[in-house]
C-alpha cells in the first residue's frame, strides 16, 4: 500500500493548542511521526526580564491556563530563595491547597479529554460537570476560577477562613467519591479498554532515556515524583502514595492521573485539617539582591523547573522556564511509531500536552555556528513583521 | 387516466412516503437523538427545531468547492444520497402494506439502503484531500463489516415467514406474535449491524472528529453538507421502519391511522434504543469493529438463521 502524509495540525479539531504532528500513514498504520513546534511562542521570559518581580507573577501566571498556580509557585520560591525570606508556615499550607486543587481540576480537565478524543462524549460531560465542583473551591480560596493569583512575593493574598475550611471539605467529599467512581469506569468499560490498552507504549527505559517526566513517566513504572524525590512546602509533613503503573501505555496514564486525583483529595483534607495559626504573609522588599535560585515543582502535567535570577533590582535578570509538556514532547513520536491512526490524538493527549507553555525562541546560524537570543524589541518588531506580511497591521498598537 | 397516475407518483415521491414525510419524520427522529442524547449526558440540547434552523442555515451559506476535486460528481451525490434512501422507503410498509411489494423487496431495499454509503465514498473519494481519502477508505471498510451481519440478520425472518417480502414478513409476525421474542438475537445484530450502518458512535469510525476531522465529508459545506446530512436523517427513518417492518410486525394487522401511530411509534422506539447505544460508548477502532462484526454479530447472526430454520421445519 501506498504511503500518505497527512498533517495533524495545527489547526485541527484533536488538538486543543497549535502544533503540528507530520504523520506517514500506511493504510491506518503511522509509520513515521514528527513533531513540529513553534506557533505559539509569546516570549514571556523575554518580558518578564522587562517587568518586576510583582508584576510577573502575574505574567508567569498566564505561561499556562491550567498549571497557572504551578509556574507561579515555582517562580515564586525561587524569588523568594534569593531574597532569603522565609515565608509563614501558613501561607506554604494554602499553596499546597491551591496547588492539589490545581491538580484535581487539571487532571478531570485530562480524563475529559482523553474520553473526547475516543469519542466517549458522556464521560467528557459528566466529569466536566463535576469538575464545576473543584474550580468553585479555587474560586472560594483565590477569588478566580482560573488565575488564582493567591501567590504574592512572601506568601499569599488570601486566607482560608474556618467557613471556607467547611465547604471545602465539603466539597471535597463529592470530588472524592465521584472520582472514584470514574476509576471504575474508566478501568472497566469495555470500550474505553480497547481503545487504551497497549496503546501508545512508551517501556521503561525508554521513558528514562528521553527524560520523561510526569504521570507519562509514571505510568511507565518510573517512581519519580518532585512532591516525593525533593519535598517543597510542606509535602514532606504530609502522608501520601506515589502513584505508578507498570502497563507503559495510555491505560497505565488514566489509571495514574484517577488515582493521582484521589490521592490529591487526601492532600487537601490532611492540610486543611493540619492549617497552622499565624500570618499568611511576610514583607519582602521590592528589591531583590543579586543571586541565582533554580526551583523544581511538580505540576499536574509533570515535573516543573523555573530559574530565576536576581541583579539587585526590582526586575530579574533572568528567568527561565521548563514546562514539563517540553520533556514530554519528545516521546510521542515514539508511542504513536507503529500505532493506529485513529489512536493518535488520544497518544498525543496522553502527554496532556500545553503547547503554549513549551515554545521558544533561539536564532541559530548554523554557517556561522553561533546562535543568539533576541531582545525585547527585536522580537516585538518581528511579531510586527510577521503578521504584516499576512495582512495584519500591528504596529500601532502600543504596550504599557 | 395517465395524469392521475404522474400526479400519484409524483405525490409518492415528493410527499408521502417520500422525500417531505422522510425529511419531517428524519428532522424529528434527529431532534429525538440530539435532545435524549443531551439529557442523557446532564446536558440542556437544542429546541425541537434545531435540526430545521441547522438545515436552513447550511442551505444558505456560500458551497465551496475544491479545485482538484470532481466537479460533476462532487456537486451531484448528496442528491443521490437522498434518493437512494426516498426510494428504499417506497418498498417499506408505513400505512396500508408498502406502495410498491413484490417478492424479493427485502433485497432490493437493502441495495437501495448501500446507495448512500457509496455516496459517503464517492464524496471523499471525489474530494481528494488525505481526511477525505481516509474517511472514504474507512466507509468502504467498515461497509464490508457491517453488511454482511445486517442481511444475515434480516433472512431470519424471511426464512420463518417463507417470502422475500417485506409486507409479507409482518403480516406473518402480525399473525403469530410469539415468533417474535425469538428473534430476539437477530434483532440485536441488526440494531447494531444499523448503528454501523448510520455512521453513529460507537462506529462514527469514517468521520471521527477528533482523528479525521470531518471524514468523508471534510471538504463539503453549504447546500450541499446539508443535503447529506438530510440523506443521514432520512436514512434512519428508513433504518428504524425496516428493522420495524421485518422484526416488530409493521403494523400487527392494524390499517388506518392505528398502523401509522404504531409505526411512529415503533421507530422512535428503535431510535431510542439507537440513542442509548450512542451515548454508552467510546467509539472503537475500525480493525476492532470488522473484528466484532464479523467474530461476533456474523456468528450470532447465522446462530439465528439456523435457529429459525429448526423452527420453521419443526412447526411446519
Amino acid at each position: 500500500m501506498s504511503k500518505i502524509n497527512v498533517p495533524l495540525g495545527p489547526q485541527h479539531p484533536g488538538l486543543k493548542e497549535p502544533i503540528n504532528f507530520g504523520l506517514v500513514l500506511e493504510g491506518e498504520q503511522v509509520d513515521k511521526a514528527t513533531v513540529n513546534l513553534g506557533y505559539n511562542h509569546r516570549g514571556v521570559e523575554k518580558a518578564a526580564e522587562e517587568r518586576t518581580y510583582i508584576q510577573d507573577i502575574y505574567l508567569i501566571e498566564r505561561v499556562c491556563g491550567i498549571c497557572s498556580h504551578s509556574h507561579t509557585t515555582c517562580y515564586i520560591t525561587c524569588v523568594e530563595e534569593i531574597a532569603k525570606a522565609e515565608i509563614p508556615e501558613r501561607a506554604k499550607a494554602i499553596r499546597v491547597i491551591v496547588a492539589e486543587l490545581e491538580r484535581v481540576h487539571s487532571h478531570l480537565l485530562w480524563l475529559g479529554i482523553a474520553a473526547y478524543e475516543i469519542g466517549f462524549d458522556t464521560l467528557f460531560m459528566y466529569v466536566w460537570r463535576d469538575r464545576e465542583h473543584v474550580l468553585d473551591c479555587l474560586e472560594l480560596v483565590a477569588g478566580n476560577r482560573v488565575h488564582y493569583a493567591i501567590n504574592t512575593l512572601g506568601g499569599v493574598r488570601r486566607d482560608i477562613t474556618p467557613e471556607i475550611k467547611a465547604e471545602l471539605l465539603k466539597r471535597i467529599d463529592v470530588l472524592e467519591a465521584r472520582t472514584k467512581y470514574y476509576t471504575t469506569l474508566a478501568t472497566e468499560e469495555t470500550t474505553v479498554l480497547a481503545r487504551t490498552q497497549n496503546v501508545g507504549v512508551l517501556p521503561r527505559d525508554l521513558a528514562i532515556k528521553l527524560g520523561t517526566c510526569g504521570p507519562t513517566t509514571r505510568a511507565s513504572g518510573v517512581a519519580r515524583d518532585v512532591r516525593k524525590d525533593e519535598p517543597y512546602l510542606i509535602y514532606d509533613k504530609l502522608d501520601f502514595k506515589l502513584i505508578t503503573a507498570d502497563t507503559c501505555d495510555v491505560f497505565g496514564r488514566v489509571v495514574v492521573r484517577v488515582l493521582e486525583t484521589v490521592e490529591s483529595c487526601k492532600i487537601i483534607r490532611q492540610v486543611l485539617n493540619y492549617l497552622p495559626e499565624g500570618p499568611i504573609s511576610i514583607k519582602v522588599p521590592w528589591k531583590i539582591p543579586e543571586g541565582e535560585a533554580v526551583n523544581r515543582y511538580e505540576a499536574p502535567r509533570g515535573e516543573d523547573i523555573h530559574y530565576v535570577k536576581g541583579n539587585g533590582t526590582d526586575r530579574p535578570e533572568r528567568v527561565k522556564v521548563r514546562a514539563p509538556t517540553l520533556a514530554n514532547y519528545h516521546a510521542v513520536p515514539h508511542m504513536l511509531q507503529g500505532g493506529w491512526m485513529a489512536d493518535v490524538p488520544l497518544v498525543i493527549a496522553a502527554i496532556d500536552p500545553c503547547m503554549s507553555c513549551s515554545d521558544r525562541a533561539l536564532v541559530t546560524d548554523k554557517a556561522a555556528a553561533s546562535s543568539a537570543v533576541w531582545s525585547w524589541e527585536e522580537m516585538r518588531r518581528n511579531g510586527i513583521e510577521f503578521y504584516r506580511r499576512r495582512g495584519v497591521d500591528f504596529s500601532k498598537v502600543t504596550l504599557k | 387516466m395517465a395524469i392521475e397516475n404522474i400526479l400519484l407518483a409524483l405525490f409518492y415521491a415528493l410527499i408521502f412516503p417520500g422525500i417531505w414525510f422522510l425529511a419531517t419524520y428524519g428532522m424529528t427522529l434527529e431532534w429525538v437523538d440530539r435532545k435524549l442524547g443531551a439529557v442523557l449526558q446532564n446536558r440542556v440540547g437544542p429546541p425541537w427545531y434545531q435540526p430545521l434552523a441547522d438545515f436552513i442555515k447550511l442551505v444558505s451559506k456560500e458551497v465551496i468547492i475544491p479545485k482538484a476535486c470532481d466537479n460533476v460528481m462532487f456537486r451531484n451525490l448528496p442528491y443521490f444520497a437522498v434518493a437512494g434512501v426516498t426510494a428504499a422507503m417506497m418498498m417499506i410498509p408505513v400505512w396500508n402494506g408498502a406502495l410498491f411489494s413484490f417478492e424479493g423487496d427485502l433485497i432490493a431495499v437493502i441495495y437501495l439502503l448501500t446507495i448512500p454509503t457509496a455516496t459517503f465514498f464517492l464524496a471523499g473519494w471525489s474530494s481528494t484531500s488525505p481526511y477525505s481519502a481516509i474517511g472514504s477508505m474507512r466507509v468502504l471498510t467498515q461497509l464490508f463489516a457491517y453488511e454482511v451481519p445486517l442481511m444475515l440478520a434480516l433472512i431470519g425472518p424471511a426464512i420463518l415467514a417463507g417470502s422475500w417480502n417485506i409486507t409479507a414478513i409482518s403480516e406473518h409476525f402480525a399473525r403469530h406474535p410469539a415468533y417474535m421474542p425469538a428473534q430476539l438475537a437477530g434483532f440485536l445484530v441488526a440494531l447494531l449491524a444499523l448503528q454501523g450502518k448510520l455512521e453513529r458512535l460507537p462506529f462514527d469510525i469514517p468521520h471521527a472528529k477528533t482523528e479525521i476531522v470531518g471524514g468523508q465529508f471534510t471538504e463539503y459545506t453549504g447546500r450541499l453538507l446539508a443535503f447529506f446530512n438530510l440523506a443521514v436523517s432520512m436514512e434512519m427513518v428508513v433504518g428504524a421502519a425496516l428493522l420495524n417492518a421485518v422484526f416488530l410486525g409493521g403494523g400487527l394487522g392494524l390499517t388506518g391511522t392505528g398502523a401509522f401511530a404504531l409505526f411512529m411509534l415503533k421507530t422512535l422506539g428503535v431510535v431510542l434504543l439507537l440513542v442509548v447505544l450512542r451515548v454508552l460508548m467510546a467509539r472503537i477502532r475500525i480493525e476492532q469493529m470488522i473484528n466484532f462484526c464479523w467474530q461476533i454479530l456474523a456468528p450470532l447472526a447465522m446462530a439465528q438463521i439456523v435457529f429459525d430454520i429448526f423452527l420453521r421445519i419443526k412447526l411446519g
